[in-house]
């Protein structure tokens, strides 16, 4: 199996599915002549050609608009929104049409339809480029939001994405471009609205997804040691659907639930994690489902100031011991 | 780098309401290449419509469905000139005014009648109402109630039509007011940038709800084709009122839109009800109301011609009416009987499986 980065991965999977199904075509700002702004386009014009992979005016409101018009009309957009700060611009398009159409047309309309984008904080980017855009876009019948934490799982997941006839949100991360994995080759699915059980565990269910999964992966066996316990590590990659059996059935066996995610806990993916679980699970658990999030602050620019408001090894430290009775 | 021509076409010149003036000689029938036939389908489609939206209202004022409602009366000649310009290939979106326009592009009256009424058979399975009628086959691609919102879908469908290499152009209907709307003109902009077979059409009915245009631009309230400047985009102006000069105007304007050349309409027009059907219209005089009524009204005035022309006479066009009457009667009460959705439905169509 190839090792590649992320950003690698999710090339290969465009690349494919652009060669595979002549409807596919990828718009977005710098996609095509700049290469993208993060290169996950890379060489993609150059082999397709201007109908294929369209540079935009910075627009975003109006090219959201566009893929969900080319995609009422038989195409499949990938859009590329340059970070999903700017991907807000175009939630009219998002929120009002893509997700609702099939719906409010007696289901005439598929919505083959990609919005994909770096989301959340990078570093030391301050407030307007550090928005976590899940809490929000779960919250909206008709659109399934997908955020891979790995390349493996960036690669099949895009893939799945664009042959999906709804409209997908696909969440990626500036700081996750250059992380490098395994990758298979060749056409290469992960269902999406399936999780997956990345480590196996027996005393703590923990839920993250995304950039924030990778960072817990990286310091988790320190914990485990620190605390002698052994966590059950659960990725989600589709937040809506969600697959809430899967966390459900690991919480039945641990008793314990701690949910990690970057963005901010407020009615967050997070929090409806720990409601699901509360109601679905209230006999089994022995403690309160915790969460850990950002602390709800606008993100701060300093370097210092950012590190304190983002969730830290020391929080996920905290929470385990904390609803462990440690 | 070529030079794109640009073409402005002012074929009548509809002053603001204050300085309305009473005449309106619009082009003649006779000398004309089209058949009396056509004059008299046109005329019965366009009191049709308003027949339409009429009982639609009374359905409404009778409590029979509920939500928003926007009437399209005073509007028919737009509609109808527009429409007859068109192949039925062609793409269409609008906006929530749009009743009349669905039927227009091909959707039964009945199917249109049965959505206000939620009704399974309603051409969106009695899950849009009043404001979304769609038809993927009649390619009516909705009936939308977000102001300017459906501007990039049009585009996207000229990109559409561009890609596949199609020959068939976009009609993207916006009332005044959604030229107001940041999106309208990031759609603009990326149609006249990629050259896509888009027509954006104004209908100018010069109220955008209760403000009236004058008061939200500085171009002119009845100058809105200048929008078109921002993008050096082809654009003119066409008297909406009149269906014959509508047709020909569009007619001669979708064969260069076709060629990919996009263009920006504005059709001067007045709506005779208020914003919805619960708008009593306190922001604009009766005098005003009615000078549009008595003078500039589109079935009255083609009526005229056609009976000046000796095309026809005022008893054929009452008994006309009379057909049209019944035949809407009946109609509604088809729509009556039909049967609501499933309740299963409230759960279809979130996802496609």
């Amino acid at each position: 199996m190839p090792t590649m980065t992320f950003r690698e991965a999710l090339l290969d999977a465009m690349h494919i599915e652009m060669q595979r199904d002549p409807h596919v075509f990828l718009m977005g700002e710098e996609v095509a002549e700049y290469d993208g702004a993060y290169k996950v386009s890379k060489g993609l014009y150059k082999q397709f050609g201007s109908m294929r992979v369209v540079d935009t005016p910075i627009s975003e409101a109006g090219f959201a608009g566009v893929g969900v018009g080319a995609a009422m009309a038989g195409l499949r957009p990938i859009i590329e929104m340059m970070t999903w700060n700017f991907g807000i611009q175009g939630f009219d398009q998002i929120i009002n049409h893509a997700a609702k159409m099939r719906y409010m047309s007696g289901g005439q309309f598929d919505m083959p339809l990609v919005f994909r984008g770096p989301n959340g904080a990078a570093h030391m980017l301050s407030s307007q480029h550090s928005q976590y855009v899940e809490a929000m876009l779960v919250n909206i019948a008709g659109l399934k939001v997908v955020c891979p934490s790995n390349p493996a799982d960036g690669k099949g997941l895009l893939a799945s994405s664009i042959r999906d006839n709804n409209c997908v949100i696909f969440l990626e991360s500036e700081m996750m471009y250059s992380h490098t994995g395994d990758v298979p080759k060749g056409e290469y699915l992960v269902p999406l609205a399936k999780g997956v059980i990345r480590q196996q565990g027996q005393d703590v269910t923990l839920v993250s997804w995304g950039k924030a999964l990778w960072k817990v992966m990286g310091y988790l066996s320190d914990i485990e040691k620190q605390l002698g316990i052994s966590v059950e590590v659960i990725d989600p990659r589709t937040l809506q659907p969600l697959d809430i059996e899967l966390i459900a059935n690991s919480v039945r066996k641990t008793h314990r639930l701690v949910v990690v995610e970057e963005g901010w806990g407020f009615a967050s993916v997070g929090s409806e994690i720990a409601a699901h679980i509360t109601q679905l699970c209230f006999d089994d658990l022995d403690a309160p489902p915790f969460r850990v999030s950002s602390s709800f602050v606008p993100m701060p620019y300093a370097e210092n100031l950012e590190h304190e408001v983002m969730p830290q090894k020391e929080d996920v430290l905290g929470a385990i011991k904390h609803i462990s009775y440690l | 780098m070529t030079a794109k021509k640009t073409t402005k076409t002012k074929t009548s010149a509809h002053k603001p309401a204050s300085t309305q003036s009473s005449s309106s000689v619009g082009s003649s029938t006779k000398n004309s290449k089209h058949s009396a036939e056509l004059w008299i389908s046109m005329l019965k489609e366009m009191i049709f419509y308003r027949r339409f939206e009429e009982r639609v209202l009374a359905a409404y004022t009778q409590q029979k469905f509920s939500g928003f409602c926007h009437l399209h009366i005073g509007q028919e000649g737009l509609c109808v000139g527009l429409q007859r310009a068109l192949d039925a290939k062609d793409y269409m979106i609008s906006g929530y005014r749009s009743h009349t326009q669905a039927i227009a592009k091909g959707i039964a009256p009945l199917a249109v009648f049965s959505e206000l009424f939620g009704k399974a058979s309603g051409c969106s399975g009695g899950k849009g109402g009043s404001m979304h009628m769609f038809s993927k086959d009649k390619r009516f691609y909705g009936g939308h109630g977000i102001v300017g919102g459906q501007a990039p879908i049009a585009v996207g469908m000229g990109w559409k039509i561009r890609y596949s290499k199609e020959q068939h152009v976009v009609v993207c209907y916006l009332g005044d007011a959604a030229m107001n709307q940041g999106q309208v003109f990031e759609a603009m902009n990326m149609a006249a940038v990629w050259q896509l077979p888009v027509l954006f059409v104004i209908e100018n009915n010069l109220y955008g709800m209760g403000t009236h245009i004058g008061r939200t631009t500085t171009i002119g309230a009845t100058q809105q084709y200048k929008r078109a400047l921002a993008f050096d985009m082809d654009h003119s102006q066409v008297n909406g009122q009149d269906v014959l000069t509508v047709y020909d105007h569009m007619s001669k304007t979708i064969k260069r839109v076709r060629k990919g050349v996009p263009h920006l309409v504005e059709a001067l027009t007045y709506r005779y009800k208020g914003h919805s059907v619960s708008d009593p219209s306190l922001y604009r005089s009766k005098e005003e109301v009615n000078s549009y009524k008595d003078d500039h009204d589109p079935i009255k005035t083609l009526a005229k011609r056609l009976q000046n022309d000796g095309i026809t006479d005022e008893d054929s066009i009452r008994a006309w009416d009379k057909e049209i009457k019944a035949e809407l009667k009946s109609i509604e009460a088809q729509a009556d009987k039909a049967a609501p959705p499933d309740k299963a439905l409230a759960y279809h169509h979130v996802y496609s499986q």
